[in-house]
C-alpha cells in the first residue's frame, strides 16, 4: 500500500442519512400510544425480521430507536408502535398523515422464528412490550401448521393499558393459539385476571421440555419471567428476551447502548437468556 | 494496515532543518500539518507551520492529578520532542468533538436530505507509539465489519504519520506493558527519533511506506550512521526501562482483561466511586474513548434542519438514560463501566485492548485516580480469597 492510512472501505451508502417515509394512518392505540403506517418516499417494499428496529427521526427535533410492530409478511407498509415519553416521540405523534418522517434501519437481531418450528412457542408481553413481539406472533400465525402450542402471556398494569385491545379479542377467539391475559390493577368493568404475568406462566399450557418462550417488557418485569419460566422446566437455552438501553445511532459507532461486551444496536435487542444471564442480574451495567 | 515493503528500506537521518523542510513539504503536498505546541502551559496539538513552532526545550512532569511544563535547562539545544504527550491526542482531528452529520431541508411536507463530504487532509506530526495503536483501535471501532463511518474513513484515508519514538517517559506512562511502545513499530509513513544526546540535534528517520519514502526524497536527507541507531536505539530503552515497576515506573497488571470480567460485583466499586467526581475528564483525553451523542438542531425558521454528533461520556447519568430513567445512576456502576469496557469488554468487541498505556486517564483525573492501580487492587484481591 501507498502510504500508512488504512484503506477503511467507504460504505456504499451512508448508514447516518435517514431515509425518507410518508405517513399513511395514525392510530391512537392508548392515552399516549399511537400505531402508525409509513410506506418508503422513494417506494419499494420494506423488508425485516421480526423483534428488530428502526431509528425514527422527526425533522429537526432527533432520532430515537423503535421496534417494528407490523407483519413481516406484508412489507409494503412499515409499522410502528410508539409510547409518547419524550420530546422526540411527541414531535413523532404529532406528525399527521402526508407528512414525513426520517427512517433508519431496519437494525439488530430477531426473535429466532423459524428455529422455533416443531416447538411451542410462548410469548410473554409485559405492556407495550407487545409490540416488539406482535411481528413473531404474525410470522408464526400466518406459518401455524409448522409450530406446537402457541401460546400468549400479556399482562399490562391496568385494563386501559392493554395494548391492540380489539387484535388480542380476535386472538382470543381462535382455537389454534391461546391468549391468557391478566391487569396488575383491575379498573372499571374488567372481569378477567388480577396479577402478574408469571402467574400466567405457571398456568402452563405449554410443553415444558419443548417450549420456546420470547419475553419483552420491562426489565424487572422479564427478570422475573425468566426465572418463573425456569421453574416451569424452560430452560434458558430456549429463552429469548429483548433488552433496551440508550441508541443514539444504531451502528456501535455511539456506545450507549453497551451491555456488558455487547451493543444492543447489533448484538441484540433480542438475545438468547444464557448469554447474557451473567449479567442480567447484576446492578445498573 | 502498511504492507511492508519486501526489504527493509535504509535508515535515514534529518537534520533541524531537514525537519523544518519536512514540514514545508507536507504543507506544499496539501496537508494540514498537526503537530505539538505550546499553549497555555501546556503542550497541545494544533496546526504547525516549521519547527520554530515546535516545544522546543520543553519536558513534562506528569502524575495522577499533576502536569507542568519544565524547561530542559538546554536552551537553543532543547529537545523538540522532549515533552511525551500533548495534553489530548489526535482523536480530536480523526473523530472530532463535534461533527455535522447531515443537512436538510424542509420542502413542503417533505425534506431532503444532504450528506457532508468535506474532509481535511492531515499530516500528524509527532504522533507517539502509544497514539498510533490508539488509532488503530479507533479504526476498528469505526469500521466494525457490518457498518463504517463515512466521516472517519474519509478523515483518517487522507492522513499522514509522522511518528516520533519516545526518549523518555513520563510517570503516568505504562505502553510498554500495554505492548504498544515506547517505539513505533508500524502503522505510520514516516518515523522519527530524536537524538537528544548528540552534540548536533538529529533525527534517526525510519520509512514505513512508499509515501514516506517519497516525502523524505524531497527533503535534505543522509543515512543514518552506526552511531546514530545505536543512540535511537538507545533513547528507546531509556523510556521503557523508565516505566518497570521496579524501577518506580507503571506497569498494567497481567490479564486484565481477566481480572476486570471476573470482578463486576466488588466492594472497590464503591471505595472508588468514592473518589470519583464523575466528570469524564478521562473520556474526554483518552485516544480511543468514542462515544458520541446526537443533536438535532434547526435555524430560525424551522427549515432547515442539521443532525450535529458530539463526544460523550459515559461518566454522565444522562449517558444511560431511557424512559423512566437512568440505567447507570451510581458512579460506581460508571466508573465501572469505562474501566471494565477499556481493559476487557473492549476485547469481545473489538478483538484489543481500549487502553494503550498513554497515561493520560491519571494524569488529568482531577483526583489521580489510577487506571493501573485500580486493576491492581482487583487482581490483588482476587490472589487473597
Amino acid at each position: 500500500m501507498d502510504s500508512a492510512a488504512p484503506s477503511i472501505r467507504l460504505p456504499a451508502g451512508d448508514p447516518m442519512l435517514p431515509r425518507l417515509f410518508r405517513i399513511e394512518r395514525v392510530k391512537k392505540e392508548l392515552s399516549d400510544t399511537f400505531t402508525m403506517e409509513i410506506t418508503p418516499a422513494d417506494g419499494g417494499p420494506f423488508h425485516f425480521r421480526p423483534g428488530q428496529f428502526n431509528m425514527l427521526s422527526a425533522f429537526g427535533v432527533g432520532e430515537v430507536p423503535i421496534s417494528i410492530s407490523g407483519d413481516p409478511g406484508a412489507p409494503d407498509v412499515l409499522v410502528h408502535t410508539t409510547r409518547v415519553v419524550g420530546s422526540v416521540t411527541a414531535a413523532i405523534c404529532a406528525l399527521k398523515p402526508g407528512d414525513t418522517i426520517g427512517v433508519r434501519g431496519p437494525f439488530g437481531s430477531h426473535w429466532p422464528v423459524e428455529d422455533a418450528r416443531g416447538a411451542d412457542v410462548v410469548f410473554v408481553a409485559g405492556g407495550i412490550g407487545l409490540a416488539p413481539l406482535r411481528p413473531a406472533i404474525y410470522q408464526i400465525m400466518a406459518d401455524r401448521e409448522h409450530y406446537g402450542n402457541v401460546v400468549i402471556f400479556y399482562g399490562s398494569r391496568t385494563p386501559e393499558d392493554l395494548l391492540y385491545r380489539h387484535e388480542l379479542q380476535r386472538w382470543r377467539g381462535r382455537f389454534d393459539m391461546s391468549t391468557e391475559i391478566i391487569v396488575d390493577r383491575a379498573t372499571g368493568h374488567w372481569g378477567g385476571r388480577v396479577g402478574v404475568v408469571t402467574k400466567l406462566i405457571r398456568g402452563g399450557g405449554f410443553d415444558r421440555h419443548h417450549a420456546v418462550a420470547f419475553v419483552c417488557g420491562p426489565e424487572v418485569m422479564m427478570r422475573f419471567a425468566v426465572e418463573t419460566l425456569g421453574e416451569c422446566g424452560v430452560t434458558g437455552d430456549r429463552v429469548y428476551l429483548s433488552m433496551e438501553r440508550n441508541m443514539k445511532c444504531a451502528l456501535g459507532f455511539c456506545g450507549h447502548c453497551q451491555y456488558g461486551p455487547s451493543f444492543v444496536c447489533r448484538d441484540g435487542p433480542v438475545y438468547r437468556y444464557d448469554a447474557i444471564e451473567r449479567l442480567f442480574n447484576v446492578w445498573e451495567v | 494496515m502498511v504492507e511492508p515493503d519486501r526489504k527493509d528500506p535504509p535508515i535515514m537521518a534529518i537534520d533541524r532543518d531537514g525537519l523544518d523542510a519536512l514540514i514545508q513539504c507536507l504543507a506544499h503536498d496539501g496537508y494540514q500539518v498537526i503537530g505539538p505546541r505550546v499553549e497555555n502551559s501546556a503542550v497541545v496539538l494544533g496546526p504547525v507551520a516549521g519547527v520554530a513552532d515546535l516545544p522546543k526545550g520543553w519536558t513534562d512532569e506528569q502524575a495522577g492529578g499533576h502536569y507542568r511544563l519544565v524547561a530542559d535547562g538546554r536552551g537553543e539545544d532543547g529537545a523538540l520532542f522532549g515533552f511525551t504527550l500533548a495534553a489530548q491526542g489526535w482523536k480530536r482531528y480523526l473523530h472530532p468533538p463535534r461533527t455535522r452529520l447531515w443537512q436538510a431541508h424542509r420542502e413542503g411536507r417533505s425534506w431532503r436530505v444532504e450528506a457532508e463530504d468535506a474532509a481535511p487532509r492531515y499530516a500528524f506530526l509527532g504522533v507517539r507509539a502509544c497514539e498510533l495503536s490508539a488509532i488503530h483501535v479507533l479504526d476498528r471501532v469505526f469500521d466494525n465489519g457490518q457498518f463504517t463511518d463515512p466521516g472517519y474513513a474519509k478523515r483518517r484515508g487522507g492522513t499522514f504519520i509522522v511518528a516520533v519514538n519516545c526518549g523518555r517517559a513520563a510517570a503516568t506512562c505504562f505502553c510498554a506493558s500495554m505492548a504498544t511502545g515506547p517505539k513505533a513499530e508500524a502503522g505510520f509513513d514516516l518515523a522519527l527519533t530524536e537524538l537528544s544526546d548528540s552534540a548536533s540535534a538529529r533525527f534517526v528517520v525510519e520509512v514505513g511506506s512508499r509515501a514516506g519514502a517519497a516525502v523524505l526524497t524531497g527533503i535534505p536527507h543522509g543515512p543514518a550512521t552506526a552511531a546514530d541507531i545505536a543512540a535511537a536505539e538507545r533513547a528507546v530503552a531509556n523510556a521503557t526501562a523508565q516505566m518497570q515497576r521496579a524501577a518506580g515506573g507503571r506497569e498494567m497488571v497481567d490479564d486484565a482483561a481477566g481480572v476486570l470480567s471476573r470482578n463486576v460485583e466488588h466492594p472497590q466499586w464503591d471505595k472508588v466511586a468514592a473518589r470519583c467526581l464523575g466528570c469524564g475528564n478521562c473520556t474526554a483525553v483518552c485516544p480511543t474513548c468514542f462515544c458520541t451523542s446526537m443533536e438535532d438542531t434547526t435555524d430560525l425558521s424551522g427549515d432547515v434542519a442539521e443532525r450535529w454528533r458530539r463526544w460523550d461520556s459515559c461518566f454522565t447519568l444522562d449517558f444511560s438514560y431511557i424512559h423512566g430513567g437512568s440505567v447507570r445512576r451510581a458512579t460506581a456502576s460508571r466508573y465501572r463501566q469505562w474501566i471494565t469496557h477499556k481493559l476487557s469488554y473492549w476485547h469481545e468487541q473489538f478483538g484489543t485492548s481500549g487502553c494503550v498505556g498513554c497515561g493520560r486517564c491519571i494524569t488529568w483525573c482531577p483526583v489521580g485516580i489510577d487506571i493501573t492501580e485500580e486493576a491492581r487492587t482487583l487482581a490483588e484481591s482476587e490472589g487473597r480469597t
